[in-house]
Protein backbone atom coordinates (compact mmCIF):
# COMPACT_ATOMS: atom_id res chain seq x y z
CA UNK A 1 0.00 0.00 0.00
CA UNK A 2 1.17 3.51 -0.78
CA UNK A 3 1.51 6.01 1.97
CA UNK A 4 -0.74 8.93 1.27
CA UNK A 5 0.69 11.59 3.62
CA UNK A 6 4.47 11.64 3.33
CA UNK A 7 6.03 13.23 6.36
CA UNK A 8 6.26 16.92 5.69
CA UNK A 9 9.02 17.81 8.15
CA UNK A 10 6.79 16.97 11.10
CA UNK A 11 8.39 13.57 11.51
CA UNK A 12 11.46 15.16 13.07
CA UNK A 13 9.40 16.00 16.13
CA UNK A 14 9.00 12.44 17.27
CA UNK A 15 12.52 11.25 16.78
CA UNK A 16 13.57 11.69 20.42
CA UNK A 17 10.48 10.16 21.99
CA UNK A 18 8.81 7.75 19.63
CA UNK A 19 6.14 5.76 21.41
CA UNK A 20 5.55 2.23 20.29
CA UNK A 21 2.27 0.43 19.92
CA UNK A 22 2.43 -3.29 19.47
CA UNK A 23 -0.28 -5.21 17.65
CA UNK A 24 -0.33 -8.93 17.06
CA UNK A 25 -2.24 -9.61 13.85
CA UNK A 26 -1.96 -13.38 14.03
CA UNK A 27 1.57 -14.11 15.10
CA UNK A 28 2.72 -17.30 16.74
CA UNK A 29 3.92 -15.31 19.79
CA UNK A 30 7.54 -15.82 18.85
CA UNK A 31 7.95 -12.26 17.58
CA UNK A 32 5.88 -10.90 20.44
CA UNK A 33 8.15 -12.29 23.12
CA UNK A 34 11.16 -10.98 21.21
CA UNK A 35 9.59 -7.51 21.05
CA UNK A 36 8.97 -7.85 24.78
CA UNK A 37 12.60 -8.89 25.30
CA UNK A 38 13.73 -5.85 23.32
CA UNK A 39 11.76 -3.62 25.69
CA UNK A 40 13.15 -5.14 28.89
CA UNK A 41 16.47 -4.42 30.65
CA UNK A 42 18.80 -6.82 28.86
CA UNK A 43 18.30 -5.16 25.46
CA UNK A 44 16.45 -2.02 26.51
CA UNK A 45 15.10 0.18 23.73
CA UNK A 46 14.22 2.79 26.30
CA UNK A 47 17.70 4.27 25.88
CA UNK A 48 16.43 5.61 22.53
CA UNK A 49 13.54 7.27 24.31
CA UNK A 50 11.22 4.57 23.09
CA UNK A 51 8.32 3.59 25.30
CA UNK A 52 5.38 1.30 24.93
CA UNK A 53 2.33 3.53 24.59
CA UNK A 54 -0.75 2.55 26.56
CA UNK A 55 -3.16 3.46 23.77
CA UNK A 56 -3.04 3.59 20.02
CA UNK A 57 -4.01 7.27 20.14
CA UNK A 58 -0.69 8.07 21.84
CA UNK A 59 1.40 6.01 19.47
CA UNK A 60 3.90 7.11 16.84
CA UNK A 61 5.21 3.77 15.64
CA UNK A 62 3.00 0.72 15.14
CA UNK A 63 4.84 -2.60 15.49
CA UNK A 64 2.99 -5.29 13.57
CA UNK A 65 3.86 -8.92 14.26
CA UNK A 66 2.51 -11.92 12.45
CA UNK A 67 0.75 -12.73 9.22
CA UNK A 68 -2.33 -10.54 8.87
CA UNK A 69 -5.42 -12.70 9.28
CA UNK A 70 -8.65 -11.58 7.70
CA UNK A 71 -10.33 -10.82 11.00
CA UNK A 72 -7.33 -8.99 12.50
CA UNK A 73 -6.78 -7.13 9.21
CA UNK A 74 -9.87 -4.97 9.76
CA UNK A 75 -8.69 -4.17 13.27
CA UNK A 76 -5.22 -3.28 11.99
CA UNK A 77 -6.72 -0.85 9.50
CA UNK A 78 -8.85 0.75 12.19
CA UNK A 79 -5.90 1.03 14.55
CA UNK A 80 -3.83 2.69 11.83
CA UNK A 81 -6.59 5.18 11.13
CA UNK A 82 -6.84 6.04 14.83
CA UNK A 83 -3.13 6.84 15.13
CA UNK A 84 -2.22 10.53 15.09
CA UNK A 85 0.16 11.62 12.33
CA UNK A 86 3.01 11.48 11.59
CA UNK A 87 2.78 7.73 11.93
CA UNK A 88 5.03 4.87 10.98
CA UNK A 89 4.62 1.12 10.72
CA UNK A 90 7.30 -1.50 11.34
CA UNK A 91 6.67 -5.08 10.25
CA UNK A 92 8.48 -7.42 12.65
CA UNK A 93 9.17 -10.96 11.53
CA UNK A 94 8.96 -12.82 8.27
CA UNK A 95 5.21 -13.36 8.67
CA UNK A 96 4.52 -9.62 8.91
CA UNK A 97 6.85 -8.95 5.96
CA UNK A 98 5.56 -11.52 3.47
CA UNK A 99 3.21 -13.92 5.21
CA UNK A 100 5.93 -16.49 5.85
CA UNK A 101 4.75 -20.07 6.13
CA UNK A 102 1.15 -18.89 6.35
CA UNK A 103 1.16 -16.93 3.07
CA UNK A 104 -0.99 -19.47 1.21
CA UNK A 105 -3.52 -20.04 3.96
CA UNK A 106 -7.21 -19.40 3.29
CA UNK A 107 -7.64 -17.07 6.25
CA UNK A 108 -4.55 -14.91 5.82
CA UNK A 109 -3.94 -11.77 3.73
CA UNK A 110 -0.14 -12.40 3.94
CA UNK A 111 2.11 -9.42 4.78
CA UNK A 112 1.14 -6.33 6.75
CA UNK A 113 1.74 -4.16 3.66
CA UNK A 114 -1.45 -5.59 2.15
CA UNK A 115 -3.44 -3.59 4.70
CA UNK A 116 -1.34 -0.63 5.88
CA UNK A 117 1.73 1.14 4.42
CA UNK A 118 4.90 -0.26 5.98
CA UNK A 119 8.02 1.87 6.55
CA UNK A 120 10.46 -0.74 7.82
CA UNK A 121 10.67 -4.49 7.41
CA UNK A 122 12.54 -6.63 9.94
CA UNK A 123 12.77 -10.22 8.67
CA UNK A 124 13.62 -13.23 10.80
CA UNK A 125 11.68 -16.03 12.43
CA UNK A 126 11.65 -14.49 14.94
CA UNK A 127 14.12 -11.59 14.54
CA UNK A 128 16.52 -11.31 17.45
CA UNK A 129 15.94 -8.37 19.83
CA UNK A 130 19.14 -6.82 18.48
CA UNK A 131 17.65 -6.90 14.99
CA UNK A 132 14.43 -5.26 16.19
CA UNK A 133 16.41 -2.49 17.93
CA UNK A 134 18.51 -2.07 14.79
CA UNK A 135 15.36 -1.69 12.69
CA UNK A 136 13.88 0.90 15.02
CA UNK A 137 17.17 2.82 15.19
CA UNK A 138 17.37 2.85 11.38
CA UNK A 139 13.86 4.21 11.17
CA UNK A 140 14.78 6.98 13.62
CA UNK A 141 17.83 7.84 11.52
CA UNK A 142 15.59 8.04 8.48
CA UNK A 143 13.38 10.51 10.34
CA UNK A 144 16.36 12.71 11.08
CA UNK A 145 17.12 13.05 7.40
CA UNK A 146 13.57 13.65 6.28
CA UNK B 1 -50.72 -12.78 20.79
CA UNK B 2 -47.71 -14.96 20.36
CA UNK B 3 -44.36 -13.60 21.32
CA UNK B 4 -42.19 -13.30 18.27
CA UNK B 5 -39.42 -11.11 19.55
CA UNK B 6 -37.54 -10.82 22.83
CA UNK B 7 -35.79 -7.55 23.50
CA UNK B 8 -32.94 -7.71 25.97
CA UNK B 9 -32.84 -4.66 28.19
CA UNK B 10 -29.24 -3.58 28.73
CA UNK B 11 -28.85 -3.59 32.47
CA UNK B 12 -25.13 -3.26 32.68
CA UNK B 13 -22.18 -1.44 31.25
CA UNK B 14 -20.38 -3.11 28.38
CA UNK B 15 -16.60 -2.93 28.47
CA UNK B 16 -14.60 -4.31 25.58
CA UNK B 17 -11.10 -5.44 26.55
CA UNK B 18 -8.93 -5.95 23.49
CA UNK B 19 -8.08 -7.14 20.91
CA UNK B 20 -5.25 -4.62 21.02
CA UNK B 21 -4.17 -4.09 24.59
CA UNK B 22 -0.89 -3.02 26.06
CA UNK B 23 -0.68 -5.77 28.64
CA UNK B 24 -1.34 -8.97 26.80
CA UNK B 25 0.47 -9.10 23.52
CA UNK B 26 -2.13 -11.21 21.85
CA UNK B 27 -5.41 -10.45 20.15
CA UNK B 28 -8.39 -11.60 22.18
CA UNK B 29 -11.54 -9.65 22.85
CA UNK B 30 -13.24 -9.99 26.20
CA UNK B 31 -16.61 -8.34 26.30
CA UNK B 32 -17.32 -7.80 29.95
CA UNK B 33 -20.69 -6.69 31.29
CA UNK B 34 -20.40 -4.92 34.60
CA UNK B 35 -22.98 -3.92 37.17
CA UNK B 36 -21.18 -1.16 38.99
CA UNK B 37 -17.78 -2.67 39.67
CA UNK B 38 -18.94 -6.25 39.61
CA UNK B 39 -18.55 -8.32 36.47
CA UNK B 40 -21.80 -10.07 35.65
CA UNK B 41 -21.07 -11.62 32.30
CA UNK B 42 -18.07 -12.09 30.04
CA UNK B 43 -18.07 -13.06 26.40
CA UNK B 44 -14.83 -14.36 24.97
CA UNK B 45 -14.39 -13.33 21.35
CA UNK B 46 -11.63 -15.06 19.47
CA UNK B 47 -10.68 -15.65 15.88
CA UNK B 48 -8.19 -12.81 15.40
CA UNK B 49 -5.38 -15.30 15.22
CA UNK B 50 -6.94 -18.00 13.06
CA UNK B 51 -4.39 -18.88 10.43
CA UNK B 52 -5.71 -22.19 9.06
CA UNK B 53 -2.71 -24.22 10.13
CA UNK B 54 -4.41 -27.62 10.00
CA UNK B 55 -5.38 -27.02 6.39
CA UNK B 56 -1.86 -25.82 5.60
CA UNK B 57 -0.45 -28.98 7.18
CA UNK B 58 -2.59 -31.09 4.84
CA UNK B 59 -1.33 -29.16 1.81
CA UNK B 60 2.37 -29.51 2.64
CA UNK B 61 4.68 -32.50 2.96
CA UNK B 62 5.49 -34.17 6.28
CA UNK B 63 8.91 -32.52 6.37
CA UNK B 64 7.55 -29.03 5.80
CA UNK B 65 4.87 -29.67 8.40
CA UNK B 66 7.47 -29.83 11.16
CA UNK B 67 8.18 -26.17 10.47
CA UNK B 68 4.52 -25.24 10.13
CA UNK B 69 3.37 -26.90 13.37
CA UNK B 70 6.19 -25.35 15.34
CA UNK B 71 4.74 -21.99 14.29
CA UNK B 72 1.41 -22.77 15.93
CA UNK B 73 2.88 -21.18 19.02
CA UNK B 74 6.22 -19.47 19.32
CA UNK B 75 6.54 -19.97 23.06
CA UNK B 76 5.96 -23.72 22.99
CA UNK B 77 7.27 -24.41 19.48
CA UNK B 78 9.50 -27.31 20.54
CA UNK B 79 6.62 -29.04 22.27
CA UNK B 80 4.41 -28.78 19.19
CA UNK B 81 7.18 -30.05 16.92
CA UNK B 82 7.96 -32.88 19.33
CA UNK B 83 4.34 -34.01 19.43
CA UNK B 84 4.03 -34.00 15.63
CA UNK B 85 7.40 -35.67 15.12
CA UNK B 86 6.57 -38.44 17.56
CA UNK B 87 3.23 -39.05 15.84
CA UNK B 88 4.94 -39.42 12.45
CA UNK B 89 7.65 -41.59 14.03
CA UNK B 90 4.90 -43.92 15.23
CA UNK B 91 3.53 -44.14 11.67
CA UNK B 92 7.02 -44.75 10.29
CA UNK B 93 7.97 -47.18 13.04
CA UNK B 94 11.29 -45.51 13.85
CA UNK B 95 12.68 -44.81 17.28
CA UNK B 96 15.17 -42.04 18.15
CA UNK B 97 18.35 -42.87 20.04
CA UNK B 98 18.39 -42.46 23.85
CA UNK B 99 20.68 -39.43 23.51
CA UNK B 100 18.22 -37.74 21.15
CA UNK B 101 15.40 -38.42 23.61
CA UNK B 102 17.31 -36.77 26.44
CA UNK B 103 18.14 -33.78 24.25
CA UNK B 104 14.46 -33.38 23.34
CA UNK B 105 13.57 -33.36 27.03
CA UNK B 106 16.27 -30.74 27.61
CA UNK B 107 14.89 -28.42 24.92
CA UNK B 108 11.30 -28.84 26.10
CA UNK B 109 12.12 -28.19 29.76
CA UNK B 110 14.02 -25.02 28.88
CA UNK B 111 10.92 -23.93 27.04
CA UNK B 112 8.72 -24.67 30.04
CA UNK B 113 11.03 -22.64 32.28
CA UNK B 114 11.01 -19.57 30.07
CA UNK B 115 7.28 -19.81 29.46
CA UNK B 116 6.51 -19.96 33.18
CA UNK B 117 8.89 -17.08 33.92
CA UNK B 118 7.30 -15.03 31.14
CA UNK B 119 3.74 -15.44 32.40
CA UNK B 120 4.81 -14.64 35.97
CA UNK B 121 6.52 -11.52 34.66
CA UNK B 122 3.39 -10.52 32.75
CA UNK B 123 1.36 -11.07 35.90
CA UNK B 124 3.70 -8.74 37.79
CA UNK B 125 3.23 -6.13 35.08
CA UNK B 126 -0.54 -6.45 35.14
CA UNK B 127 -0.82 -5.93 38.88
CA UNK B 128 1.32 -2.83 38.44
CA UNK B 129 4.59 -4.21 39.81
CA UNK B 130 6.71 -3.03 36.89
CA UNK B 131 10.13 -3.40 38.48
CA UNK B 132 9.44 -7.05 39.24
CA UNK B 133 8.40 -7.54 35.62
CA UNK B 134 11.68 -6.05 34.42
CA UNK B 135 13.70 -8.17 36.86
CA UNK B 136 12.06 -11.44 35.89
CA UNK B 137 12.50 -10.62 32.21
CA UNK B 138 16.18 -9.95 32.77
CA UNK B 139 16.72 -13.29 34.49
CA UNK B 140 14.70 -15.00 31.81
CA UNK B 141 17.45 -14.02 29.35
CA UNK B 142 19.68 -16.70 30.96
CA UNK B 143 17.16 -19.32 29.89
CA UNK B 144 16.93 -17.82 26.40
CA UNK B 145 20.72 -17.96 26.20
CA UNK B 146 20.76 -21.62 27.26
CA UNK B 147 18.04 -22.38 24.74
CA UNK B 148 20.17 -20.75 22.07
CA UNK B 149 23.15 -22.89 23.12
CA UNK B 150 21.10 -26.09 22.92
CA UNK B 151 18.94 -25.49 19.85
CA UNK B 152 20.64 -22.70 17.91
CA UNK B 153 17.92 -20.09 18.17
CA UNK B 154 16.30 -18.16 20.96
CA UNK B 155 12.68 -18.87 20.17
CA UNK B 156 11.69 -20.87 17.09
CA UNK B 157 14.46 -23.40 16.80
CA UNK B 158 12.98 -26.26 14.74
CA UNK B 159 15.01 -28.62 16.88
CA UNK B 160 13.08 -31.84 16.26
CA UNK B 161 13.38 -34.08 13.22
CA UNK B 162 12.11 -37.60 12.54
CA UNK B 163 14.51 -39.98 14.31
CA UNK B 164 16.26 -37.47 16.55
CA UNK B 165 17.22 -33.84 16.88
CA UNK B 166 19.03 -31.47 14.56
CA UNK B 167 21.97 -30.44 16.74
CA UNK B 168 24.13 -32.35 19.17
CA UNK B 169 25.49 -31.01 22.43
CA UNK B 170 29.25 -30.92 23.04
CA UNK B 171 30.80 -31.15 26.51
CA UNK B 172 31.87 -27.50 26.68
CA UNK B 173 28.31 -26.45 25.88
CA UNK B 174 27.13 -28.65 28.75
CA UNK B 175 29.44 -26.79 31.13
CA UNK B 176 28.10 -23.46 29.90
CA UNK B 177 24.53 -24.67 30.41
CA UNK B 178 25.29 -25.83 33.96
CA UNK B 179 26.63 -22.39 34.83
CA UNK B 180 23.60 -20.62 33.38
CA UNK B 181 21.11 -22.90 35.14
CA UNK B 182 22.94 -22.54 38.45
CA UNK B 183 22.66 -18.80 38.08
CA UNK B 184 18.90 -18.92 37.42
CA UNK B 185 17.84 -21.28 40.24
CA UNK B 186 18.51 -18.89 43.16
CA UNK B 187 16.72 -16.12 41.26
CA UNK B 188 13.63 -18.28 40.76
CA UNK B 189 13.70 -19.22 44.44
CA UNK B 190 13.87 -15.53 45.30
CA UNK B 191 10.90 -14.67 43.06
CA UNK B 192 8.94 -17.55 44.52
CA UNK B 193 9.59 -16.18 47.99
CA UNK B 194 8.53 -12.74 46.77
CA UNK B 195 5.27 -14.11 45.44
CA UNK B 196 4.69 -15.82 48.79
CA UNK B 197 5.46 -12.82 50.99
CA UNK B 198 4.87 -9.58 49.12
CA UNK B 199 1.83 -7.73 50.35
CA UNK B 200 0.88 -6.21 46.97
CA UNK B 201 0.97 -9.52 45.16
CA UNK B 202 -0.97 -11.36 47.85
CA UNK B 203 -3.66 -8.68 47.94
CA UNK B 204 -4.22 -8.89 44.20
CA UNK B 205 -3.96 -12.64 43.69
CA UNK B 206 -5.23 -14.50 46.75
CA UNK B 207 -8.88 -15.64 46.52
CA UNK B 208 -9.26 -14.24 43.01
CA UNK B 209 -10.63 -16.41 40.21
CA UNK B 210 -11.27 -19.48 42.32
CA UNK B 211 -11.71 -22.72 40.36
CA UNK B 212 -13.04 -25.53 42.51
CA UNK B 213 -11.57 -29.01 41.92
CA UNK B 214 -14.99 -30.28 40.84
CA UNK B 215 -15.23 -27.46 38.27
CA UNK B 216 -11.71 -28.18 37.02
CA UNK B 217 -12.68 -31.75 36.19
CA UNK B 218 -16.14 -30.79 34.92
CA UNK B 219 -14.78 -28.32 32.35
CA UNK B 220 -11.79 -30.50 31.47
CA UNK B 221 -9.20 -27.95 32.52
CA UNK B 222 -5.58 -28.81 31.91
CA UNK B 223 -2.08 -27.96 32.95
CA UNK B 224 -1.13 -25.62 35.81
CA UNK B 225 -4.75 -24.41 36.07
CA UNK B 226 -5.97 -27.91 36.94
CA UNK B 227 -2.93 -28.66 39.08
CA UNK B 228 -3.53 -25.51 41.13
CA UNK B 229 -7.03 -26.82 41.84
CA UNK B 230 -5.73 -30.07 43.26
CA UNK B 231 -6.15 -32.18 40.13
CA UNK B 232 -3.03 -34.27 39.58
CA UNK B 233 -2.84 -34.33 35.81
CA UNK B 234 0.45 -34.36 33.91
CA UNK B 235 1.09 -36.08 30.58
CA UNK B 236 4.78 -36.34 31.40
CA UNK B 237 4.04 -38.56 34.38
CA UNK B 238 1.18 -40.53 32.86
CA UNK B 239 2.52 -41.05 29.32
CA UNK B 240 6.27 -41.23 30.04
CA UNK B 241 7.13 -40.19 26.49
CA UNK B 242 10.69 -39.56 25.34
CA UNK B 243 13.02 -39.85 28.33
CA UNK B 244 10.53 -38.82 31.02
CA UNK B 245 10.21 -42.46 32.14
CA UNK B 246 13.85 -42.46 33.24
CA UNK B 247 14.01 -39.01 34.79
CA UNK B 248 12.75 -38.55 38.37
CA UNK B 249 10.48 -35.54 38.87
CA UNK B 250 7.49 -34.48 40.94
CA UNK B 251 4.08 -33.40 39.72
CA UNK B 252 3.35 -30.11 41.49
CA UNK B 253 -0.16 -29.90 42.92
CA UNK B 254 -1.63 -27.15 45.10
CA UNK B 255 -5.01 -26.94 46.76
CA UNK B 256 -5.60 -23.19 47.07
CA UNK B 257 -7.49 -23.08 43.73
CA UNK B 258 -7.00 -19.30 43.17
CA UNK B 259 -4.89 -17.13 40.86
CA UNK B 260 -2.08 -17.11 43.39
CA UNK B 261 -1.93 -20.91 43.48
CA UNK B 262 -1.69 -21.02 39.69
CA UNK B 263 1.29 -18.67 39.71
CA UNK B 264 2.94 -20.65 42.52
CA UNK B 265 2.47 -23.91 40.61
CA UNK B 266 4.36 -22.26 37.75
CA UNK B 267 7.27 -21.19 39.96
CA UNK B 268 7.49 -24.67 41.48
CA UNK B 269 7.37 -26.23 38.03
CA UNK B 270 10.14 -23.94 36.82
CA UNK B 271 12.28 -25.18 39.71
CA UNK B 272 11.32 -28.77 38.90
CA UNK B 273 12.29 -28.16 35.26
CA UNK B 274 15.66 -26.84 36.40
CA UNK B 275 16.11 -30.09 38.34
CA UNK B 276 15.21 -32.13 35.23
CA UNK B 277 17.67 -30.09 33.14
CA UNK B 278 20.46 -30.72 35.62
CA UNK B 279 19.64 -34.44 35.67
CA UNK B 280 19.70 -34.55 31.86
CA UNK B 281 23.05 -32.75 31.72
CA UNK B 282 24.51 -35.20 34.25
CA UNK B 283 23.08 -38.36 32.70
CA UNK B 284 23.21 -37.61 28.96
CA UNK B 285 23.67 -41.04 27.31
CA UNK B 286 26.68 -41.38 25.05
CA UNK B 287 25.35 -44.26 22.92
CA UNK B 288 23.68 -43.71 19.59
CA UNK B 289 23.70 -40.76 17.24
CA UNK B 290 21.43 -37.92 18.26
CA UNK B 291 21.40 -36.29 14.84
CA UNK B 292 20.06 -38.54 12.06
CA UNK B 293 21.49 -38.29 8.56
CA UNK B 294 18.89 -36.10 6.88
CA UNK B 295 19.67 -37.56 3.44
CA UNK B 296 18.72 -41.02 4.64
CA UNK B 297 15.46 -40.15 6.28
CA UNK B 298 12.45 -42.00 4.84
CA UNK B 299 10.88 -40.45 1.75
CA UNK B 300 7.82 -42.71 1.71
CA UNK B 301 5.26 -42.62 4.47
CA UNK B 302 3.13 -45.73 4.99
CA UNK B 303 -0.61 -45.33 5.54
CA UNK B 304 -1.53 -45.22 9.17
CA UNK B 305 -2.58 -42.99 12.00
CA UNK B 306 -1.07 -41.92 15.26
CA UNK B 307 -2.22 -40.10 18.33
CA UNK B 308 0.31 -38.51 20.63
CA UNK B 309 0.28 -36.17 23.58
CA UNK B 310 2.84 -34.08 25.41
CA UNK B 311 2.72 -31.83 28.43
CA UNK B 312 3.11 -28.33 27.01
CA UNK B 313 3.81 -25.48 29.46
CA UNK B 314 0.05 -24.80 29.48
CA UNK B 315 -1.18 -28.37 29.74
CA UNK B 316 -1.77 -31.47 27.72
CA UNK B 317 -1.27 -31.02 23.97
CA UNK B 318 -2.67 -33.63 21.60
CA UNK B 319 -1.81 -34.34 17.97
CA UNK B 320 -3.62 -36.73 15.70
CA UNK B 321 -1.85 -37.44 12.41
CA UNK B 322 -3.32 -39.59 9.64
CA UNK B 323 -1.35 -40.66 6.60
CA UNK B 324 -2.79 -42.29 3.48
CA UNK B 325 0.54 -43.21 1.89
CA UNK B 326 1.01 -39.92 0.07
CA UNK B 327 3.88 -37.50 0.80
CA UNK B 328 1.41 -35.21 2.57
CA UNK B 329 -0.60 -36.10 5.67
CA UNK B 330 -4.30 -36.73 5.10
CA UNK B 331 -5.25 -35.04 8.36
CA UNK B 332 -3.46 -33.28 11.17
CA UNK B 333 -5.62 -32.51 14.17
CA UNK B 334 -4.20 -30.33 16.91
CA UNK B 335 -5.85 -29.92 20.30
CA UNK B 336 -4.05 -27.41 22.45
CA UNK B 337 -4.60 -26.91 26.18
CA UNK B 338 -5.49 -23.23 25.77
CA UNK B 339 -8.61 -24.15 23.82
CA UNK B 340 -10.04 -25.91 26.82
CA UNK B 341 -8.79 -23.46 29.35
CA UNK B 342 -9.53 -20.04 27.87
CA UNK B 343 -12.94 -20.75 26.38
CA UNK B 344 -14.04 -21.96 29.78
CA UNK B 345 -12.76 -18.87 31.59
CA UNK B 346 -15.96 -16.93 30.89
CA UNK B 347 -17.66 -18.49 33.89
CA UNK B 348 -14.89 -17.76 36.34
CA UNK B 349 -14.86 -13.96 36.01
CA UNK B 350 -18.35 -13.53 37.35
CA UNK B 351 -18.60 -11.92 40.75
CA UNK B 352 -15.14 -10.34 40.73
CA UNK B 353 -14.40 -6.68 40.06
CA UNK B 354 -13.32 -5.23 36.73
CA UNK B 355 -9.76 -4.79 38.01
CA UNK B 356 -9.56 -8.52 38.63
CA UNK B 357 -10.40 -9.34 35.03
CA UNK B 358 -6.87 -9.07 33.59
CA UNK B 359 -5.45 -10.81 36.67
CA UNK B 360 -7.73 -13.80 36.18
CA UNK B 361 -7.07 -13.95 32.44
CA UNK B 362 -3.31 -13.85 32.97
CA UNK B 363 -3.39 -16.46 35.71
CA UNK B 364 -4.89 -18.86 33.16
CA UNK B 365 -1.87 -18.25 30.93
CA UNK B 366 -3.70 -17.61 27.68
CA UNK B 367 -1.88 -18.64 24.56
CA UNK B 368 -4.08 -17.23 21.85
CA UNK B 369 -1.94 -18.33 18.96
CA UNK B 370 -2.26 -21.91 20.19
CA UNK B 371 -6.03 -21.69 20.26
CA UNK B 372 -6.95 -20.56 16.84
CA UNK B 373 -6.34 -23.03 14.12
CA UNK B 374 -9.85 -24.22 13.44
CA UNK B 375 -13.16 -22.58 13.96
CA UNK B 376 -14.42 -25.72 15.74
CA UNK B 377 -13.51 -24.03 19.00
CA UNK B 378 -16.71 -22.11 18.79
CA UNK B 379 -18.89 -25.14 19.36
CA UNK B 380 -17.67 -25.40 22.91
CA UNK B 381 -19.50 -22.52 24.53
CA UNK B 382 -23.21 -22.24 24.05
CA UNK B 383 -23.12 -18.47 23.88
CA UNK B 384 -21.07 -18.13 20.76
CA UNK B 385 -22.91 -20.80 18.84
CA UNK B 386 -24.76 -17.99 17.10
CA UNK B 387 -21.60 -16.48 15.67
CA UNK B 388 -21.58 -17.33 11.99
CA UNK B 389 -18.54 -19.29 11.00
CA UNK B 390 -18.04 -17.22 7.89
CA UNK B 391 -17.41 -14.17 10.00
CA UNK B 392 -14.61 -15.92 11.81
CA UNK B 393 -12.88 -17.20 8.72
CA UNK B 394 -13.05 -14.24 6.41
CA UNK B 395 -15.58 -11.55 7.15
CA UNK B 396 -18.21 -13.42 5.17
CA UNK B 397 -16.84 -12.23 1.86
CA UNK B 398 -14.66 -15.07 0.68
CA UNK B 399 -15.41 -18.70 0.14
CA UNK B 400 -15.27 -20.82 3.28
CA UNK B 401 -14.59 -24.51 3.21
CA UNK B 402 -17.89 -26.15 4.14
CA UNK B 403 -16.01 -28.69 6.24
CA UNK B 404 -15.18 -25.95 8.69
CA UNK B 405 -18.52 -24.25 8.78
CA UNK B 406 -21.31 -25.34 11.03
Amino acid sequence: MEKENKSDGKAKIIRYTPWLVHFNTGACNGCDIEVLAALTPFYDVERFGIKLAPSIRHGDILLVTGAVTKKAGERLKRLYEQMPGPKFVIAVGTCACTGGVFAKSYSVYAGADKVVPVDMYIPGCPPRPEAIIDGIAKLLKKLEQS
Amino acid sequence: MAIDKVIEVPYALEIPVGPQHPALHEPILLKAYADGEEVVKVEVHTGYNHRGIEKLAEKNSFYRDIFIVSRVCGICNGVHANCFVRAVEQILGIEPSPRAKYLRVLAMELERMHSHMLINAVMAEIIGFDSLFMNIMRDREYIMKSKEIVTGNRVSADYMIFGGVRRDLSSDKIDKLRKLIDRVIPRIKYYKKLFMEDETILKRLVDVGVVKPSEATLYGLLGPVARASGVKIDARASDKYDAYGEIPFNVIVRNECDAWARMMVRWDEALESAKIIKYVLDHLPQDGKAVPDERRLPRRFPPGEAYTRVEAPRGELIYYVMSDGKPMPYRVKIRTPSVHNILNTAKFYIGYSIADLPVILTSWDPCISCMERLTIIDLRTGERRKVPMKELAGGGKKWVNPRYSL
